[in-house]
């Protein structure tokens, strides 16, 4: 008698907190200790693998935001990313600002440019804001290769190793540590954002876009938010792409990315944050797999089998999820969890 | 000027290319309201298609004409069997994807298939030498005029004068009418499939002969979209005109501007410029309707 079945908030603060169970604290920390202490027993590859994973979430965290909770579908997020990327390897570069403060600054360029191309979503949605985001990942690309005495146009530009007070991030392992800060801290932003009033307007514009101006959302205002925000976590996982490789190159940019973040949201579920993890990892863990299987094939098919099943693959994978998961692998879990949360008795609650 | 005059009408011929292929496009649109990022894969296919059966099986162009349309056909109707048709009904964001992911696999055979290499078939394809004054047409601009002219006309006809043309008509004005008067509206979104990739793949055979096959093709559909929204979405006569005029103002700002530019390659982010002005100042283009939402 007196203890407790089940899980009860018994006060506002206790039914709003992220993690409400001390079991959800127990599977962060033990999380958190995994992943920090990743260095001492995964080999360099894997680390590198684990950095672009991170650096892909900060990504597709932005994406979401913007697309998944506000509904402004955007395919030009890479260009995004690279117009964060190289402003702040232009000031590390050519300015000699120190790496800690360009970084902030690249990100916030990316939003700058969010909020230009993010102009026409005040008039256009669906289709059109696609095109234009399309052309904004095409012009942004063409600037950059045009304006060559500051970004070195194709040939790219080196960028010195980023240095925090006195630690030089020259090392897998530093520069893993660092890209899995930023992570945490972008991921528990995410989360946070779209719980405040500007997360709530997101999603009545997502849901109903003229339902929400009638109950008083300023459209206007709410989804230049939407782009901003969104193109400043762009910004931030440019910025380290970026400074990752020392060397900026529109390649490092493509179109095919953009396409490809919008298929790990729809892979993760749209709309949540936890989902936008769930597909950058998974999909990121699947080209590499693409990546392993590529030697062997080309040996055993064609030389070029490896370039076409990392197409195919892609686009059999976001046609599969669209047709038979298209609430994403988020809803999944959900539902696992469901399950075990009720069983034996499945059907109560 | 007669520099001039000559980008005009060579971005004549090849407007009147980038038309046909944002015909397919529209009428896709028309018919069942999806978007087709895939449609300039269409051309890419059509472009390796052209090269396999001119020069590796050495066939006649009526029969090479022919086959690829026929592969088209095939093409068309399993993309709506099985990518299309469990999609009915879903939000535009999905559509969009799917076709995207559609592009991708397209892309990934054409690699798997040609080897993304550069395909040349030039010369190939019949020719007819034009000169008036100063200006000469290039013939494979002509013969790409012509064809699309062709297909053009023939599409009018099919729209204005068969059942299933004017089933398709149909529903593009009301979904519920045409299924209440029992007509199929699986079967009319398969026909628009199928037009769609038979414009686009004989779009890739022209520009095939043109400039020859390879992974680039698949950018006309993106110059086809900038067509789509200057003409407005849902009118094939503002496709063909915005096609033309979209062709010249390419190449004439090409060949003036180009050799300004360090960079060069402003024919290829010309159409991505046009577009946000378009989106910007004339959302819904030349010719498009206004669409007036309600809650």
């Amino acid at each position: 008698m007196g203890s407790h079945f089940g899980t009860f908030q018994e006060s506002y603060a206790q039914d709003l907190a992220i993690f409400r169970t001390k079991l959800h604290w127990g599977v962060l920390f033990v999380f958190l200790v995994f992943l920090f202490t990743c260095p001492l027993f995964f080999s360099d590859r894997m680390l590198t693998i684990m950095t672009m994973i991170g650096i892909t979430v900060i990504s597709v965290h932005g994406l979401n935001i913007l697309t998944g909770y506000c509904g402004q579908i955007s395919i030009g997020h890479a260009g995004f990313m690279a117009v964060g990327g190289y402003t702040s390897a232009i000031l590390c570069a050519k300015l000699g600002w120190p790496f800690w403060v360009a970084l902030p600054c690249g990100a916030l360029s990316a939003g700058i440019a969010g909020l230009i191309f993010g102009l026409p979503s005040l008039k256009i949605k669906g289709f059109y804001l696609i095109m234009a985001t399309i052309a904004a990942q095409f012009i942004i690309i063409w600037t950059i290769i045009q304006l060559r005495s500051i970004t070195g146009g194709p040939d790219g530009l080196s960028v010195p190793k980023p240095v925090i007070g006195s630690i030089v991030l020259s090392s897998k392992t530093n520069y893993f540590y660092l890209v899995m800060v930023v992570t945490c801290l972008a991921t528990l932003l995410a989360k946070n954002i779209v719980r405040t009033r500007a997360g709530r307007a997101f999603i009545a514009i997502r849901d109903n876009d003229l339902a929400a101006e009638v109950m008083g959302i300023s459209l206007w205002s709410y989804k230049l938010q939407a782009f901003f925000i969104g193109c400043v976590y762009a910004g931030v996982a440019g910025s380290l792409l970026i400074h990752y490789y020392s060397f900026a190159s529109t390649d490092q940019f493509p179109f095919m990315d953009s396409v490809w973040y919008l298929g790990m949201l729809i892979v993760g579920g749209m709309g949540s944050t936890t989902g936008a993890i769930f597909g950058a990892v998974s999909l990121k863990l699947l080209d590499e797999l693409v990546t392993m299987a590529g030697p062997v094939l080309s040996a055993a098919v064609a030389p070029q089998a490896a370039a076409s099943l990392a197409l195919i693959s892609h686009g059999l994978i976001i046609i599969i999820f669209l047709i038979f998961e298209p609430r994403g692998l988020h809803h999944r879990w959900e539902m696992i969890k469901a399950y075990f949360r009720l069983w034996p008795f499945s059907h109560e609650e | 000027m007669t520099f001039f005059l000559q980008l005009v009408v060579t971005g004549f011929a090849l407007g009147m290319i980038y038309a046909l292929v944002a015909i397919g496009f529209v009428i896709i649109l028309k018919c069942s309201e999806a978007f087709n990022i895939a449609q300039g894969h269409f051309v890419l296919i059509g472009g390796y298609l052209g090269y396999t059966f001119l020069v590796t099986f050495g066939l006649p162009v009526w029969a090479t004409l022919l086959l690829a349309i026929l592969t088209a056909v095939v093409m068309g109707l399993l993309i709506e069997r099985f990518a299309l048709r469990p999609l009915v009904g879903q939000p535009v964001l999905a559509i969009i994807m799917v076709t995207i992911a559609l592009a991708t696999i397209l892309g990934g055979l054409a690699t798997l298939i040609w080897g993304a290499e550069y395909k040349a078939y030039h010369g190939l394809l019949p020719t007819i030498t034009l000169k008036i004054g100063a200006i000469s047409i290039p013939s494979e601009s002509l013969i790409g005029l012509i064809v699309s002219a062709v297909t053009v006309a023939i599409l009018m006809l099919f729209f204005r004068y068969t059942k299933i043309g004017l089933a398709m008509r149909a529903t593009a004005e009301d979904l519920q009418v045409v299924q209440s008067v029992g007509i199929k509206a699986t079967t009319v979104y398969a026909v628009s499939w199928v037009i769609a990739c038979v414009v686009g793949v004989i779009g890739g055979i022209l520009l095939g002969g043109v400039s020859g096959a390879n992974m680039e093709l698949a950018e006309v559909g993106l110059k086809a979209f900038a067509v789509v929204l200057l003409g407005g979405v849902n009118s094939i006569g503002g496709a063909i005109v915005a096609g033309i005029i979209l062709g010249m103002l390419e190449n004439v700002a090409a060949g003036y501007l180009d050799p300004l530019l360090p960079g060069g390659g402003l024919a290829k982010v010309f159409p991505f410029i046009v577009m946000i002005i378009v989106l910007i100042f004339r959302p819904y283009g030349l010719f498009g309707l206004v669409r007036i939402e309600r809650i």
